[in-house]
């Protein structure tokens, strides 16, 4: 049963994009935090005028979940990731109280303008089984099914969705500033899903029990009806959009290569292998690098969507993390993704860590401090869910509950969870938030992955070995 | 998700055998399919509704890193249609039975997540005497089990069809007009505005008159000549059946709203009514299989709902009580429990349900009570619970003399 008396608010607040505008609203309508912040490295802010108004600053995927599952009365969100939530979960314990007015484009349903695919009625109608390639799984499907769609399969991916139609993927659901925007990126948006604005949201309980009228009531200049959330028709393409299509042609050997932090060292190495590369340094960045190897493609996306990527035979080799390869053969166990050597750069611990004030020193005691049902049960936030929901299995912890995060697990303790999961290069950060290690799981670097088949094969055993044996010899 | 207790599992297999019963003697045969089928099946255009496969469990299993999902089976006619397409299809005819469990979310708490079906489905039987066949079989089990004041509905989705047509609206609106029809919104229809009156009349009159006989259906045919031809047609295929029950002395509702949550159905579509509950339903579905990729096979078929039906059903008494035999040892010594447990060893081979027991408990609800004390001349002491009579017996053979006797 939650506490109603006790009068605190917990407002939960956005990273990244929306940080900025949301900043200069709160501080418009009376209800800014001082350390509400691009440079803030605090995750807890108190707001100055209220002292019931506490707030977090949270990963805007993770936003519509916390406040739905009530660890938050109030958030602040994009529009896109509480429809993701909604679409899902339709009956839940999340409510959509306005519109803020602020935000930049939409989500879109895109197609690569080399797959033949004009219209939503060429989707509808065909037999073909089409694979969607997305951050937003669920509103991917609602679409799919919505359309009746009659075979398609869903990828969902951490990031850079765009750039894997057409060979990859025969369609993308993604944000995208504009038709025109996207069409720059060799891509034909064929519908909008949905305009992509900041929205003030509420735990539905909190709402129907909670006084939230003092904070809703600094708000109310900037409350408005609801924007459209999903445009019926197919986006107006007559505008005649100018579609760059990008070159592209099956190569015989597809290599995937990270982006954000993994790609400066990654670049570094491959420099060192002797690997020439144009449009994978920190001056020139592009999704389609190219080698002076004639039958080598090249592609820059998410090392967490690698293994997956490689699984599937979309690429032969890809430089990722050996954390995200296990993460993903934990999920897969037969899985023909093979590790084939480590890299020595990217070297993380994942450990799992509790609070300082917990008083536990290793697993052991955690197990017994479950048991005796003082933190029964346990609420464990990890990016690694497939690691950590093993882990924890193989140390017997019981019960658990499992809170998939986007990065930053440690925003979660000690109030939202009582344990992460997440890997550490130094344990400074943890210490900062006065967090502490428990156990280390593993140790984890860069290393070259490849699809089984792909070694196996006649056609490709022979450049596969070429290439490993140069990407070997940057380790010297 | 519920539990089903030994009293539930009565009434089930009550069902179950009636139903099994029914379907084996008309000539069915029955099959079973995995609970795990692929997501595609159920995606395909004219299966389920957008709105039901947003409810169905499917996931990634651990080999599906291509992607492919797997759902626990949400309905029970597909698996079987997939079944007939892929081991059958060479039968000019397949009557098929199966009694399975389907699995759908529910978030309101009031339904189960996990719900049991007895479906029989008839492919390659073409319109009129399979129709007439699949409802009489269906009526047949309602009837052995005993269900009183059950009512018969009857429609065509062929007559729906015809007139969302008329309707004219856009395919996107149609689609949308479609899926609240089938989660049972039928008054959307009427707020349709359409430009033509006669059909606003005509929708307005099918949703308002309840016919009981074909004859309704004749005056729905002279009242609007200007129908269309495919309503027409429709109309005729309706009143082909309706005439063929009334032959047979079936009473029927025709209610153009009998037409359950599925995309598939051509033709025909009736659903079973007891206490205001839907208790059955079925259909002529000619488009499923081609569909499927299989081939141009017409279909039909139903499933009782056996989680209402449970709720029908008398109370059981403990069967136990009419024919169950205790034999309980009057000490634990190793001799009175070897021959406890050859006494009810014989018991059994005379086919007579025994229990054992050793705890000195009171028994209750029981037929027979067999006393092994092992004293001669007399080591059994047998009580007629029902007459309430005690005996001696000498023998194991006496025992099973007086039991058969009765």
């Amino acid at each position: 049963m939650r506490n109603y008396q006790a009068g605190y608010i917990k407002l939960a607040l956005p990273k990244g994009r929306f940080l900025s505008p949301t900043a200069s609203l709160l501080a418009e309508i009376g209800l800014g935090f001082q350390d509400y912040s691009d440079k803030t490295k605090q995750y807890r802010i108190r707001s100055a005028r209220f002292p019931s108004l506490s707030a977090k600053i949270l990963q805007e995927k993770d936003i519509s979940i916390q406040v739905a599952v009530g660890n938050y009365d109030l958030g602040i969100c994009g529009l896109d990731w509480i429809e993701e939530f909604l679409v899902k979960y339709p009956a839940g314990a999340l409510v959509k109280i306005s519109s803020l007015n602020y935000g930049e484009g939409s989500v879109h349903v895109v197609a690569s303008a080399e797959s033949g695919i004009a219209n939503l009625n060429d989707l509808s109608d065909g037999r073909n089984d089409y694979r969607i390639v997305t951050e937003y799984p669920n509103l991917a499907e609602a679409f799919a099914l919505n359309l009746r769609m009659r075979r398609f399969r869903i990828f969902p991916v951490w990031g850079a969705a765009e750039a894997y139609p057409p060979e990859n993927a025969d369609l993308a659901v993604l944000w995208g500033k504009s038709g025109a925007d996207i069409a720059t990126q060799g891509l034909i948006p064929l519908k909008r899903l949905l305009p992509v604005t900041a929205f003030l949201i509420a735990n539905r309980e909190s709402l129907e029990n909670k006084d939230l009228s003092q904070i809703l009531t600094c708000f109310a200049a900037k409350l408005t009806a609801e924007p459209p959330t999903s445009i019926e028709n197919g986006l107006d393409i007559s505008e005649e959009l100018k579609v760059s299509r990008t070159l592209w042609q099956a190569k015989e050997i597809n290599l995937a290569l990270p982006d954000g932090h993994q790609q400066a060292p990654a670049s570094q190495f491959l420099k060192q292998a002797g690997l020439a590369l144009q449009g994978y340094s920190e001056e020139v960045s592009s999704r389609r690098p190219s080698a002076d190897l004639d039958w080598l493609g090249i592609k820059v996306i998410r090392p967490q969507d690698m293994p997956l990527q490689v699984a599937n035979s979309n690429f032969d080799l890809a430089i990722t993390g050996e954390d995200w390869l296990l993460e993903h053969l934990y999920r897969f166990p037969s899985s023909p993704v093979k590790k084939l050597f480590a890299l020595g750069f990217g070297t993380v611990k994942i450990v799992a860590a509790v609070s300082q004030e917990m008083p536990v020193a290793d697993i052991d005691e955690l197990r017994s401090l479950v048991q005796s049902s003082k933190f029964a049960p346990l609420k464990v936030a990890s990016e690694y869910i497939n690691i950590a929901d093993r882990y924890l299995r193989d140390n017997h912890i019981n019960p658990y509950k499992l809170i998939p995060t986007w990065g930053a697990s440690e925003a979660f303790l000690p109030e939202d969870a009582d344990m992460l999961i997440d890997n550490a290069q130094t344990g400074k950060t943890l210490k900062q938030h006065k967090l502490k290690i428990i156990d280390v799981l593993f140790r984890s670097s860069a290393c070259l992955i490849a699809n089984k088949d792909s070694l196996a094969s006649p056609d490709k055993k022979e450049k596969m070995e070429f290439l490993t044996q140069k990407l070997r010899a940057g380790l010297l | 998700m519920q539990d089903l207790l030994p009293e539930d599992m009565l009434r089930f297999r009550l069902i179950e055998d009636v139903f099994r019963t029914c379907c084996l003697n008309w000539g069915y045969q029955e099959v079973r399919t995995p609970t795990l089928e692929y997501l595609h099946l159920f995606t395909a255009t004219g299966t389920l509704t957008p709105s039901m496969l947003s409810k169905v469990y499917s996931f990634l299993d651990w080999d599906g890193w291509s992607g492919e999902r797997v759902v626990l089976r949400p309905d029970g006619t597909i698996p079987v249609a997939r079944l007939y397409i892929d081991n059958l299809s060479g039968q000019e005819l397949a009557r098929l039975f199966y009694v399975t469990n389907i699995f759908a979310f529910e978030g309101t708490g009031k339904e189960n997540r996990e719900r049991w079906q007895c479906g029989a489905e008839f492919f390659g039987g073409a319109k009129l005497a399979p129709d007439v066949e699949i409802i009489l079989l269906a009526e047949e089990v309602i009837r052995r089990l005993g269900i009183s004041n059950v009512g018969l509905q009857l429609s065509h989705a062929g007559l729906v069809k015809a007139l969302l047509k008329e309707l004219k609206l856009s395919p996107g609106e149609e689609a949308k007009m479609t899926n609240r029809i089938l989660e049972g919104n039928w008054q959307a229809l009427t707020k349709a505005k359409s430009t033509n009156p006669e059909i606003e009349r005509l929708i307005a009159a099918l949703l308002g008159l309840k016919g009981k006989s074909s004859s309704f259906l004749y005056n729905v045919r002279a009242s609007f000549p200007k129908a269309s031809q495919d309503f027409k047609s429709s109309l005729e295929d309706l009143i082909n059946v309706t005439t063929l029950l009334d032959n047979l002395g079936c009473s029927y509702k025709i209610d153009i709203t009998a037409i359950h949550g599925f995309e598939y159905y051509t033709g025909i579509c009736f659903q079973f009514l007891a206490a205001g509950e839907k208790i059955g339903g079925g259909g002529r579905y000619d488009s499923l299989v081609p569909f499927m990729n299989g081939e141009d096979i017409p279909a039909c078929g139903f499933a009782l709902y056996v989680d209402p039906i449970m709720k029908l059903l008398p109370l059981e008494k403990e069967r136990r009580g009419d024919c169950g035999i205790l034999v309980k040892g009057k000490e634990l010594t190793p001799e009175i429990v070897k021959t406890c447990f050859a006494v009810a060893e014989s018991l059994r081979d005379a086919g007579h349900p025994a229990e054992l027991d050793f705890t000195g408990r009171k028994e209750s609800n029981y037929r027979w009570v067999v006393l092994v004390s092992g004293k001669e001349p007399s080591p059994f002491v047998l009580t007629d619970c029902i007459q309430r009579r005690r005996r001696d017996a000498a023998s194991i053979a006496e025992i099973l003399k007086v039991v058969s006797e009765g």
